[in-house]
């Protein structure tokens, strides 16, 4: 290791490592396929530890802002990641290699399921597959829901949210387009 | 289907990953609203097996958009929902880059995230919900997904070990 690295994880003076976007098009690729049951392990993994593009607070923070605009957030962190070294054709390698190899794959696999899906076996290893999928699904819901504060304000977004679109199956707009102002409303009311 | 079926549903996916903020599982409710429900394109229980397959796949788990574009409508379907998946975010984020990236920490800025968030974890209960519930048709199936609720909040194994032990059980006739 060359540079020493303070609190933040950030080496001192750390010259910007030279990326170019067929640099940014395998680290992704390498990301993607390596994602078995979720990415975001594996780029943390490739970016901080591997190949140190990023620090331990650099890569946090750039999640998070992945996390606040719409899409998936390790999708957004390769745009900016990519963007970031080299421009638009590094924002759209990042895309290639993260979307490119999985649609694929995914297309490969559906072939397949559409070929024995009618199988007593692929149904039943199927359903089993899936009750797992949605126990993993959950979790995350759990995780997340652990940074809220312990506060009712907040919980009761998650409610009206939860009620509107998953029990009362109401269209995502029109639940969306009302609890969004008055959440954003009420943490800007709460914050000043 | 149709092109103007096809129109409307990358129209739609293309609306839906714009209001995506907190990841796609938020607005996974709202895709199965529309191509089960609405419009009875795939069954619910072909859209819980993609959601499956997709987690299963390397790459990252939105990938069942792509496969339920597929099972909608072979290949143009897929590439429709998954450019409709792509657009919006890439538009927004770039966007972003350009304009801000001054002050991430703006009072705005932080009350945007601390506003969307609880909405974002109801709605990703609310997948978990809809998805249960067209999974799992008796309570052996209830009970894989609450042993792996319990493993994934309780250990740090990975993930995928859960789906093969998931589909082995389902395999040998418990659920």
């Amino acid at each position: 290791m060359l540079i020493a690295q303070d609190h933040n994880g950030r080496g001192p003076e750390a010259p910007k490592p030279r990326i170019s976007a067929l640099d940014v098009f395998l680290a992704f690729t390498q990301i993607s396929l390596s994602g078995f049951g979720g990415v975001l392990f594996w780029a943390r993994h490739v970016l901080v530890e591997r190949r140190r593009w990023l620090s331990e607070r650099e890569f946090v923070e750039l999640l998070a802002l992945g996390q606040i605009l719409p899409g998936p957030n390790v999708f957004n962190l390769g745009l900016m990641l990519g963007y970031r070294h080299a421009g638009y054709p590094g924002a759209f390698a990042s895309i290639a290699g993260f979307m490119g190899w999985p649609f694929l794959i995914v297309i490969g696999i559906g072939m397949l399921y559409v070929r024995y899906e009618h199988l007593p076996i692929v149904q039943h290893g199927l359903s089993g597959m899936s009750a797992a999928a949605v126990g993993l699904l959950i979790a995350n819901g759990l995780k997340m829901a652990s940074i809220l504060p312990r506060h009712w304000r907040p919980w009761l977004f998650t409610l009206l949210a939860f009620a509107g679109v998953g029990v009362l199956r109401w269209p995502l707009i029109g639940v969306l387009g009302v609890l969004a102002p008055f959440g954003i409303a009420a943490a800007w009311r709460a914050g000043r | 289907m149709d092109r103007s079926d096809l129109v409307a549903l990358f129209l739609h996916f293309l609306m839906l990953s714009a209001m995506a903020v907190g990841g796609t599982q938020t607005v996974m409710p709202d895709m199965h609203r529309y191509v089960v429900d609405v419009h009875h394109w795939i069954t619910t229980r072909q859209f819980a097996d993609a959601y499956a397959l997709a987690q299963a796949a390397p790459g990252p788990n939105v990938m069942y958009v792509t496969l339920i574009g597929w099972q909608v409508a072979g290949w143009t379907g897929a590439i429709a929902t998954t450019i409709a998946l792509v657009i919006p975010p890439t538009i927004f984020t770039l966007l972003f880059m350009r304009l801000s990236a001054r002050n991430p920490d703006a009072p705005f800025g932080r009350a945007l995230r601390r506003g969307l968030a609880p909405v974002a974890i109801g709605l990703t209960l609310a997948s978990a919900w809809i998805l249960v519930r067209s999974v799992n048709h008796d309570w052996h199936g209830y009970l894989i997904t609450v042993l792996a609720v319990a493993i994934v909040l309780r250990t740090r194994v990975n993930p995928l070990w859960l789906i093969a032990a998931g589909t082995v059980a389902g395999m040998a006739g418990l659920v």
